[in-house]
Order: structure tokens, then sequence, then C-alpha cells
């Protein structure tokens, strides 16, 4: 019994001991994929650093932010006011808000759908329900099933800004956990449309061209298109720190901007952001 | 009504009740055969020792296997006493219809049939949100040491989920210990916990073994109490101590569904994940199953 | 026997006896700590400008001139919290589960306590209850990559993730619950009973359905009860296979969104303190609240019948 009690007296004040020079990156699960590169890449060269990468959303980066559970905020939007306020008010300043790389969020489609095309303004009738089924937009008639994200994910609140401009998405879209389980899904759907970052590979899927209006043609997220943003469903990816980055967080982020980050970001399938002074 | 009909429509609901018992047990063999075939493939030394590589289109589930061990093993630690402490109460304490006893029995059930979800929210809400923040103000200034997901309060939480299991299996092999026993080791002179410790709980190891196993069983297969307390999808590092994360077998297999980046590589992956689950819960429920059906063949044979 | 110290036998003896209050007290924090974080619902004005409980109750309208309507859309320039979609949702998958779980899980255990050989109920019992050794997260893996492709084929559905697939999951999940306790019920009535019954000339179904059953209905119903409560509050099926789209539809061919797995897949992502935080504590409480009362109003009546089919308690 008492071996037992030693042992747990143990575990109890090992739990005081540091373990080595440890960051958290915390949040969009967009981006989450490529933070795991960023990390194995900057862990591989420098040692002594270790990385911890945990997804689960903007929102949840962003609280654990504001907790102070975290190092580093991915987030895939830009924080809201509110939010940077709630970091104001807990640490006496702003968020350091740092993008990190450029993203288009892609339009998937099935690969048998004959469609291959859609504006912005058919994408925002699709999503909030307005039309209903597939005719309505050139395709074949059958009902539109709409594969969407959970309610806190960046590329959700992106999307509903952008495309539906603040409307409300239908009833009936259908929510999944990830751009992997939206892909997945709209691979398995003939009737099936959704979004997402535009870096998942899958066969089955195709992208859809998007028309920013109907005086343009339509394009893919193409780098070109993106950075010259001709592509109109793209965005930033940010970094947030708070307070301001300083020591080895700060050497990791000057490093995710330098061009060896950049390179990894093009590697990971998304696209470069134009250098920015941190 | 003829003879011939009674017997036709009697006929007819036991071939149909047969059917059921037919269906179901058939669900069990194709759940089990599917996964076994699909998942066998991708089984391997490597897969059980290795971590997950590439996204999870390679490599193992080693830390995923460490982490529900390491839960389990906490969660075992926190119910088992609890559970075998409270039934003991019940059975050899507690003066007989009395409202206590009756208020205890009742939470035990009630308690057995709150969503799994709910003790989630209860982890969150005390464990972490309270008990964790305020060790964390008392004996850590302020640093965010215990009040965060961590495998402690994980583990706690399912402590709580698994602790009516635990209760009603050891009550049951309690129950069969006969008085006569109990009579005579009072009538040489024992007192009330010596007769419990040396004459009835020894007998009623089957029961606690029971209990124990339901429980490790439930721990290993629930999701929704770590979801918000602890479980992790891809961590660097093995939860060597209690206020870290960790990585699950059960939680993993939900990711790797849901979120796969690509889901077509990674199903070998997920179906082996899930056929070392359901051997081991399909092992340890069978385990308890015989056991169980030799503590009512004691009840019965009295 | 020599007389241990009586310090450490009170020792011991007092943690048994705390142990004991451990179930009630925990079930009281529950309460308690999820109530704490869902009151602001009730009572901050701050929370109740964006989610007040007529808001969670009453239609709301989207936006200036437009119908009111029941939405689940916490985020949003306007954030709607309508919790109607979801509470439908919850039923209509509930039930859907149960329309193939009761008679599955009832049959079998009439057939493995009535009708079949010993040899044969050795087998099939400890086979149908290793049913409950599949966690749930494997029967929505299961519904998700097996099955979803086949029901829609099957019925002729527009959706893939529907409610009729995640039913089916969620049976799988309630037979052994039900199998059991009603098993143990029909078990436990007294052979007299049928040797009677058959002495009578009655056949094995007559006996078992005018005799056994009659007799056994206290614990089949309290089967059936439990059954239904696991039901309500299971979640990881429901997030995998129901598509979690927040329909008001009592279509089971359409998706659904229920409160748990709303808890689920919201939760982690929710700013603490928010509104949003507030209302799905206040989703937990309201399951706590239902699967209680359902329980509770279950072990009450199930008294009440043996009371009266027994005549005595």
């Amino acid at each position: 019994m008492f071996k037992r009690l030693h042992l747990s007296f143990l575990i109890f004040v090992s739990t005081f001991l540091r373990a080595g020079e440890t960051i958290t990156v915390k949040g969009s699960d967009t981006m989450v994929i490529l933070n795991q590169r960023w990390a194995e890449t900057y862990m591989a060269g420098h040692p002594g650093i270790v990385i911890q990468v945990t997804g689960g959303g903007s929102g949840t980066g962003i609280s654990a932010l504001i907790a102070g559970s975290t190092d580093v905020c991915a987030a895939s939007r830009p924080m809201k006011p509110e939010e940077v306020e709630q970091i104001r008010r807990k640490q006496g300043a702003p968020p350091v808000e740092t993008p990190v790389a450029k993203d288009g969020v892609a339009i998937y489609l099935n690969a048998s759908n004959p469609v291959n095309a859609l504006s912005m303004g058919q994408l925002r009738s699709l999503f909030t329900g307005a039309a209903v089924r597939w005719s309505v937009v050139g395709g074949e008639d059958r009902r539109v099933v709409l594969y969407s994200r959970e309610n806190n994910s960046g590329t959700y609140v992106f999307f509903k800004e952008h495309v539906l401009k603040n409307d409300d998405f239908s009833d009936y879209a259908l929510t999944l956990p990830g751009t992997a389980g939206v892909v997945n899904a709209v691979s398995r759907d003939p009737a099936g449309i959704g979004y997402g970052g535009s870096s998942s590979k899958t066969a089955g899927i195709k992208v859809c061209a998007v028309r920013p209006d109907d005086a343009h043609p339509a394009v893919l997220p193409a780098e070109e298109n993106i950075l010259s943003g001709a592509y109109p469903v793209s965005r930033d990816l940010y970094y947030y720190t708070a307070p301001a980055p300083k020591g080895a967080v700060k050497d990791f982020l000057a490093w995710v901007l330098s061009g060896d980050g950049q390179a990894v970001v093009v590697r990971a399938g998304y696209f470069p952001v134009k250098k920015k002074t941190p | 009504m003829s003879r011939r009909w009674i017997n036709f429509v009697s006929g007819t609901f036991t071939v149909l009740t047969g059917l059921a018992c037919a269906v179901l047990v058939a669900a069990v063999a194709i759940i089990f055969g599917h996964v076994l075939i699909r998942g066998w493939g991708s089984l391997s030394w490597e897969f059980l020792t290795a971590a997950p590589k590439n996204g999870m289109t390679a490599g193992g589930i080693f830390p995923a296997i460490f982490g529900t061990v390491f839960l389990v093993i906490l969660m075992t630690v926190a119910v088992v006493p609890l559970g075998v402490g409270t039934a003991v109460y019940l059975q050899e304490y507690a003066k007989a219809g009395s409202r206590w006893v009756e208020a205890v029995r009742m939470a035990i059930q009630n308690l057995a049939g709150v969503p799994a979800i709910v003790f989630g929210l209860f982890g969150l809400g005390f464990f972490i949100e309270f008990v964790g923040k305020g060790v964390d103000s008392a004996f850590f200034g302020h640093h965010l040491v215990f009040g965060q997901p961590c495998i402690l309060w994980a583990a706690l939480t399912l402590a709580l989920l698994t602790l009516p299991t635990v209760v009603v299996s050891t009550e049951e092999s309690l129950r069969v210990v006969p008085k006569a026993h109990r009579e005579v080791a009072y009538s040489l002179g024992a007192t009330r916990w010596q007769m419990v410790r040396r004459v009835v709980l020894p007998q009623a190891i089957e029961g606690i073994l029971t209990g124990t196993i339901l429980a490790v069983s439930r721990g290993v297969g629930e999701v929704a109490p770590i979801l918000f307390t602890g479980a992790a999808f891809y961590l660097p590092f093995l939860p060597t101590r209690l206020n870290q994360q960790f990585m699950v077998m059960n939680y993993h297999v939900y990711v790797m569904a849901t979120q796969s980046p690509d889901i077509d590589a990674t199903l070998p992956l997920l179906y082996s994940t899930v056929l070392v689950l359901l051997l081991l819960t399909f092992s340890l429920n069978a385990t308890a199953i015989v056991f169980r059906s030799r503590i009512r063949r004691r009840i019965r044979g009295r | 026997m020599k007389s241990s110290k009586p310090v450490s036998e009170r020792v011991i003896e007092g943690f048994i006896h705390a142990s004991a209050a451990v179930a009630i007290v925990a079930l009281v924090m529950i309460f308690v700590f999820i109530g704490k974080e869902a009151l602001p619902v009730l009572t901050s004005p701050a929370v109740r400008k964006e989610a007040s409980v007529a808001k969670l109750f009453l239609p709301q309208s989207p936006g200036a001139g437009q119908p009111a309507k029941f939405s689940w859309q916490p985020v949003s320039k306007v954030p709607k919290y309508s919790l109607w979609p979801l509470f439908v949702g919850t039923i209509k998958a509930t039930l859907v589960a149960m329309i193939f779980a009761i008679p599955l899980a009832l049959g079998a255990a009439l057939f493995t306590s009535e009708f079949s050989p010993d040899w044969l109920k050795e087998i099939v019992k400890p086979v149908i209850e290793l049913l409950a050794a599949i966690p749930s997260v494997v029967l929505g893996f299961l519904a998700l990559i097996v099955t979803a492709s086949a029901v829609q084929r099957y019925f002729g559905l527009d959706f893939r993730l529907n409610t009729i697939n995640t039913g089916i999951a969620l049976a799988l999940a309630v037979v052994p619950i039900v199998y059991t306790v009603s098993e143990d019920a029909l078990s436990a009535v007294p052979t007299a009973f049928r040797q009677g019954s058959i002495a009578l000339g009655a056949t094995p179904w007559q006996t078992a359905w005018r005799v056994v059953v009659p007799a056994a209905f206290p614990g089949l119903f309290a089967a059936c009860v439990l059954g239904f409560g696991r039901a309500i509050g299971e979640t990881m099926i429901v997030l995998m296979a129901s598509g979690n789209a927040a329909v008001l539809s009592w279509n089971p061919g359409d998706p659904f969104r229920s409160l748990s797995a709303t808890v689920a897949a919201e939760l982690g992502e929710v700013v603490k303190g928010s509104p949003h935080y507030h209302v799905l504590f206040f989703i937990g409480v309201l399951l706590f609240i239902f699967t209680f009362l359902i329980n509770f109003a279950g072990q009450q009546f199930v008294g009440r019948l043996k009371e009266k089919l027994t005549g005595a308690r």
C-alpha cells in the first residue's frame, strides 16, 4: 500500500517538472496538416524544440489563445472584434496577426456531375437552399445535397460571409467535421456539392470553376488565380500570437515566413503569402 | 378455434422470434467478420508498435494503444474502490429498507441512465473548470497546469460513468454469499469489517472482476466523455504526466473516419484499428459474460 | 481472531460509508455544475438578448420582414438558437431506432427464454450480449462507411446520411440493453406458471404470450424505457451518420441533428462564456432532466405495476 502511495506522490510531483522548450499550435482544421508539416520540418532542423499541433477548428484555437493555453493560434478566418477585445482585456495588448499562407476555398463536385462552373450568385442560391434541384443551375433533375462544415469552422464563417453574403445556410446543409469529410462525402455522392480548403485531392471529385459574376470567366483555384485575385473565393490563413511573440515562438514564426517555410506551404498544397514584416 | 389454427399461429410466432434471434446473431457475426476481413491485412507488429505517419495513411497506432491503456488503468484505480465500497455498504452496512439506501440505489440507477455526453459536460464544467482551475490558483499561481483537458480528468469522468456497472456487479455476487457464513464469522467474534474482508469479499471476487471488466470495456469504447476532457488526434509525445492530453483508439477511429484527408488510403488502417478495438472489447465482454453466468448458476443452484 | 486496530478499521468503514454517498453526490453535482453554466440563459441579460428561453422555443424571424421559423444557426449575423429542429431530430431518430430494436430484442428474448432448447440458449444468449461489446463509435463508422450507400439505394433516398441508416445503427446499440433486461425479466417468472399452462394444454407460444409475458411485463417495460433513454442520449453514432443537418422534418429519409450530437460537435469550438456556450450547457441540462425523468417515471411505473400484478411490494 505504501508503494502505491509513493508512486502516486512521485507522479504528482513530476507534474511540476518541465520537459524542454515546447511550442503549442492550436486551431484551424484546414491548417492542421500544414501546421504538422511546418512542425516536422522545423523540429528536424532545430533539435530541443518540440512543437505540439492540435486541430479543433479556428474557434477552438482562438478560445485557447484567449485562455492562454496555447502559444500560437492557427486560424482560417480573421479574429472577430469581440475576440480581439477579450485578448486585449486579458493580456493588456491586442493579439499579433500574421498571415502565413493563402488558401483558395474550393468548390467540390462529384466527378460525374455534368456541371463544371458556377457563378457566385448560383453558389449562393444553392447553399442557402433557394435552389433545391441541380436543373436550376444546368445539371440533372435531382436534389442538390449540400455538404457544409460545422458552424465554428473558420471555413464555414468565411463561406457564409463571402459567398452567402451573411445569409443563412439551408437547414438541409449536412455538416461535416473537416474539409476531408466534405471531400469524402462528395466523392461518394453524385448529387453532392461541398466546399473546403483547396489542398485536398481525392479520386471521384472535381473542382468547380467559379465566376465572380457573369462578366468574368470562371476560373479554378490555381496559384495564379489566387494570387492575382481572379478566383473570388480565396482567403488568408493566419497565425495569431498573444502576447507578442518572443524567443522560440518568434524564431518559429520568422522561419514560417521565410523561403524555407513558404516552400513547405507550396508542398502542402497552399499558396505562399507575400512577405510581411512581423 | 381449431387446434390446427392454434398450432399454426403458435408455430409462426415461435419461428418469428427465432428469426429475431437469428438476425441479431447474424449481425454480430457479420460485423465482426467484416471488420476481421478488412482489417486483418494491415494488422502487423509494426502497426501495433509504430506511431501514425503521413496523415494516418501509414504507420501504426501505438500512441493510441498506450493512451487507451493508461486512461483505463487510471479509471480502474478510481472506480473499483468506489464501486466496491458502495456495493459493500449497500449489502453489509446499510439498514435494509431505509430511505437512504433506497436513495443510493436510485442514484446508481439514474447515474446509469445519464447520457455519456452529459458526463463529458460535467468533466468540463466540474473537473476542468472548477477543480482544475481551483488547484491551479491554489498551488500553481495561475499557471495552467490542471485547469485544462488532460488524462486525469478524463479518467475520473469515465470512472463516474462506469461506477454503476461496478456497483451492480459487485452487489450481485455479494448477495450470493450465504447468510450463514456471515453469522458464523460474527459468532467467532469478528467485527463487521473483519467479516466482510475475510469471509464475504473473497467469495465476491468474481462479481468484482465482472464489474471491473465491463467497466474497462466501456472505458475503452466511450468517446463522448473524453471529447472535451483530453482526447487528442495527434500528439508528438506519449502522455507521461497526469496533466497531459492523450490519444486513444476510439477517438482515433472517429477522426480518421470523418476527417482523414484521403479516406481510401486510410481505410485499411482504419479497419485495423477497429479490429484491435473490437478484439479488445469482445474478449473483455466475453470473459465477463462467462463470469456472470457462473455467478448466476450459483444463485440458481440453491 | 486477533482484533484489528480500531483506527484503520474505522478509516476503512468511513471510506465505505463515504463511497456510498458518491453516487448521490455525483448526480447532484452533475446537475449543479452543468446547470451553473446553463443558468445565464435564464438570468444574464447579455445572454438573453441573443438566446433567451423564448428564443429557444418560439419561432424567430431571421431578418427584417421575413417569416418566422425554427432555425438552429448559432453562428450568424443574427444568431438563431431554436431547439425544435434538434428535439424533432432526436425524437425521430429514437423512434426509428425503437421500431427496429424492440421487436428484435423482445422477440429474441422471448425465443431464448421460452422456446429454445437449453443448449441453443447457451450459445445464442452470449452472442447477442456481445452486441454490447461493440463501441458506438464502431457502429457509427460502419453506418457511415458500409451501410449508408446500401440503405440509400434500397429506400431510394435523396440523402446518403439520413435517419433510417442512423436509426438502424442506433437500434444495434439499444438491442443489448433491452434484450438483457427482458431476458432477465422473462427468466424470473417462476417455472410453475409455465408448467401449469402447459398442463392445461397450451402451446409454448400461448404460454409465453398469455402467461409469461404479462407476468414479466414490468421488467419488459423497464427494458424498453432503458433502451429509449439510451437511444436519446447516444452521441457518436449520430455524430458520424446523421449528416448533422438541423432540419425540422419528420421524414425518416432526411438527415437530422440531435441534441447530444450538437453539444459534441460544437462545444469544442465555442468561445467560453459566449451565449452559444451557455446554450450548449442548457441543452446538456435538458438532456439530463429528460433522461432522469424517463428513468424515474419508468421506475415508478414498474414499481406500481409490480405491486398490482403480485399484490405485494
